[in-house]
């Protein structure tokens, strides 16, 4: 029992938490971008899997690392606009929406993946982001290299929630588009487009999903994997509420699911098999269905939430 | 406020020939206007007579398929919301257009600055709010989140919006109907402080009573066509309503009442809450051949009284005491079977199902019955029949009883649900907000057959957020405060600003609930 204990101590385990944190932030911060807007984005998981490819291919085939980021986000946002264009001002249901979203999105992969690629057996590697000491922070004991030793991907995620909470808060634009997802017409009656703030979001959101998958790629392993993203994107979805749609709720969310993840990877190796390994594999779930019960019942969500915006409508 | 009656006093806003169809209806037909520089304007007329059309036209909103408009001698460019912005219009909607879950000064500084900015300048637009605030008499404070603040105060940070922009017009759509007297009053001294400044106001209305106290002009808009303009000064309010309605104001006679034995009673009954406060420790007697009103500004209760007496919401405490006996069970069925007649507050929500046909919805209250079931099957022959009797008793222009409801107007489909709730002649009538968003003529009407249910004996009960038809209709008014009722006052006993003063909190269950 001590030994399950002793494991919250190590700091390996910490620097295993918040690597499998970082696709989470990034992808909840996306998530959550969209949703503030107004707009569910189910897409999330295949645009997650696009970005993951294209990052990666784009490193693959003699790319700068960052050009990957880049072009995953862009892939991204494409998507994005896609899904903005068809639940903005054509209106479509934003599930159904988003589901075939996610299926065009995956599939395609696949299909490029197997178009670009036919010859291959085992997946091709490449160099992938390498983790970077920060100087003083990371010699904090247990916390530093948990924080401070990781890829400069996770250090993009650090900053993405707080640059994510900083315009959502304290800018022009952040004000609008949280305003489009409580109540459009709001915005409409001050003069800024609703469909330009709401498409806007959904692509910017979209494109930090991409960068999620791309850091799955390109920073936590240097290979693609068909079904690599393996729910992280539905996860994403339950973080958002879980965090009540606040970009700092949110990231403790995900860190937490990354450190019960991290955590029964662990116990597994403890009890040596005498628990069959599936009931630890569920346990992140499990306690993540926990907490949304527990925390979620009181959220207050965007209002306008997967409410379609039509002008002159009321 | 006498400025237009300076000859000089500048043209700030003129609309010539303004014309605009949806499809065949000509909602507009070559309305001019105009609005001089300090002037109240009221726009005076019935719902559909085209007032909001016009305003949404003038800011922007629609396009006018005929005519021009000029602020401030300039051409304004139509169908653009911006143009409207820059040149100095403000509307106040009837239904605000506020961000709820955001505070005060986000949703007045939403879209005045750049949106690429890394900037929101509060401590700048703080400044600027707390200073107009003051020189208006608009206290709010700009931290609060929407969500915290009663409905004028919402209203006041909806004009503050205007006013941040640098508004010199200000449009109002129905601004009273959601406020209580005093909040009224509040309005009325703003608006008064605002034209002293040299604003210009436009106050749409249906209500003859405020359109005299705070206009200078009327503009009486009727069927879409202009009805006539009068100097306020010099129409008396007989007039006007006689423009407004084109033909005589229908009046009811509403006798003296005869109470008779109490039909339906609460007591001590306790709710959880539904839109609005819950009720607590709510004691009320309904007495046949007697029209209790339930005064409150919305969210006050009256949404779980409702939803109590009609059996869709269950009492946590207290009993429900119908024809002397104690209910065990009330339920929606138990209601109707007690002879329960309902007038649902929102006709579109609960009130009718707009993709199901005129027979269908009359008979969706009492299909069970044999009447109009056989060995479980229906019997449409008895339910064409029986929606064609209504069609006919309660005068609903529809097409025939297969017609969707969706297509009916709102006094037709209010008269059909009307009509099924009093046939049958149910002795316990609960009417919620009957008349909302009806013209003189429906209402007129609707309030007849209420008094006409009275006066054969039925306990009513009216609920409405409407002062005037309260003061009415009822032989006896409560009011609803925070989920507490008044001790009832007798017709008459009352002035409107000793009910508002109740409708505020100030006497209703003393001391009860101060903590809430």
């Amino acid at each position: 029992m001590s030994e399950a204990i002793e494991i919250l101590f190590t700091a390996s385990f910490w620097v295993a938490a918040i690597r499998i944190a970082s696709p989470l932030i990034f992808a909840t911060m996306g998530e959550l971008i969209c949703e503030r807007a107004g707009v569910l984005n189910l897409g999330i998981e295949g645009i997650m899997v696009a970005g993951a490819f294209t990052g990666w291919f784009t490193v693959y085939m003699g790319g700068d690392l960052w050009t990957g980021v880049l072009v995953a986000a862009m892939t991204g946002a494409m998507f994005g606009l896609l899904h903005g264009f068809l639940t903005v001002p054509l209106g479509l249901s934003q599930h159904v929406t988003g589901i075939g979203i996610t299926l065009l999105a995956s599939s395609l992969t696949y299909f490029t993946y197997r178009i670009l690629l036919p010859e291959v057996t085992s997946p091709p590697k490449i160099e992938p982001f390498q983790p970077f000491a920060v100087p003083v922070l990371s010699d904090i004991p247990v916390l530093g290299p948990a924080l401070f030793n990781q890829t400069p991907l996770t250090y993009l995620a650090y900053f993405t929630v707080a640059a994510v909470a900083f315009v959502l808060y304290r800018t022009p634009v952040g004000v609008a588009v949280r305003a489009v997802g409580e109540n459009p017409s709001a915005v409409e009656a001050q003069g800024i487009s609703v469909t330009a703030v709401r498409i806007g979001a959904v692509m910017a959101g979209s494109a930090l999903m991409a960068i999620g998958g791309a850091f799955l790629t390109m920073s936590a392993f240097n290979s693609f994997f068909f079904e690599m993203i393996n729910g992280r994107g539905w996860i994403a979805i339950a973080l958002v509420v879980f965090g009540s749609w606040r970009p700092g709720k949110a990231l403790i969310g995900a860190i937490l699911f990354a450190a019960f993840d991290a955590y029964q990877v662990r116990l597994q190796q403890i009890t040596g098999g005498v628990i069959p390994y599936q009931i630890f594999l569920m346990m992140p779930f499990v306690l993540s269905i926990v907490a949304l019960v527990v925390v979620a019942r009181r959220a207050t969500y965007p209002k306008a939430l997967m409410i379609p915006y039509q002008k002159g409508e009321r | 406020m006498d400025h237009a009656e300076r000859p000089e006093a500048e043209t700030v806003l003129r609309l010539a020939g303004i014309t605009k169809r949806f499809g065949p209806l000509v909602a507009n037909d070559a309305i001019s206007l105009s609005l001089a520089r300090g002037e109240v304007v009221a726009l005076l007329g019935e719902n559909g007579a085209g007032k909001t059309t016009l305003m949404n036209i003038l800011f922007g909103h629609y396009t006018a398929d005929e005519g021009q408009i000029e602020v401030f001698g300039k051409p304004l460019p139509p169908g653009d919301p911006n143009a409207a912005l820059a040149a100095g219009i403000g509307m106040v909607h009837q239904h605000f257009t506020l961000a709820d879950q955001m505070t005060v000064l986000e949703n007045i500084v939403l879209g005045t600055r750049p949106l690429w900015s890394f900037n929101l300048g509060k401590a700048e637009a703080r400044q600027k709010i707390r200073r107009l605030a003051t020189d208006y008499g608009l206290d709010v404070d700009p931290d609060r989140m929407i969500t915290e603040l009663s409905v004028g105060e919402r209203q006041r940070v909806e004009i503050l919006k205007a006013l941040y922009r640098e508004a010199r017009i200000l449009i109002l759509d129905e601004p009273t109907a959601v406020l209580t007297p005093m909040e009224t009053e509040a309005l009325f001294a703003t608006l008064k402080k605002l034209v002293a400044a040299g604003l210009s106001v436009i106050f749409i209305s249906h209500k003859l009573g405020e359109v005299q106290s705070v206009s200078d002009r009327v503009v009486v808009l009727r069927g879409g066509r202009l009805a006539g303009e009068r100097r306020t000064s010099e129409a008396t309010r007989r007039e006007l309503a006689e423009l407004m309605v084109g033909g005589q104001l229908p009046v009811n006679e509403i006798g003296p009442s005869t109470p008779g034995v109490t039909l339906f009673a609460l007591k001590d009954v306790s709710t959880r809450s539904m839109g609005g406060a819950a009720l607590r420790q709510v004691s009320i007697e309904l007495r046949g051949g007697e029209i209790t009103g339930l005064a409150g500004i919305s969210g006050n209760g009256q949404a779980a009284l409702a939803a109590l007496i009609a059996g869709t919401l269950e009492a946590r405490e207290g009993d429900i005491i119908v024809h002397g006996e104690t209910a065990r069970h009330w339920s929606p069925r138990t209601a109707l079977d007690k002879g329960l007649g309902r007038i649902p507050e929102d006709r579109h929500a609960t009130g009718m199902i707009g993709d199901m046909s005129v027979a269908e919805n009359v008979i969706s209250e009492a299909y069970r019955s044999p009447r109009f079931s056989r060995f479980g099957f229906l019997d449409w022959a008895a339910a064409a029949s029986f929606a064609g009797d209504i069609i006919k008793a309660y005068d609903v222009k529809c097409p025939s009883p297969d017609a969707r409801v969706r297509l009916l107007s709102g006094g037709n489909m209010q008269k059909l649900i009307l009509g099924r709730a009093l046939d049958g002649d149910p002795d316990i009538i609960l009417a919620s907000q009957p008349t909302r968003g009806l013209d003189v003529g429906a209402v007129a009407y609707v309030h007849a057959r209420l008094i006409e249910a009275r006066d054969r004996g039925a306990a009513v009960l009216i609920i409405s957020e409407d002062l005037d038809e309260i003061q009415t209709l009822s032989d006896r008014i409560v009011v609803i405060h925070r989920g507490h009722l008044s001790s009832p006052s007798a017709r008459g006993e009352l002035s409107v600003m000793e009910l508002g003063e109740l409708m505020a909190g100030h006497g209703v269950a003393e001391g009860a609930d101060h903590a809430a």
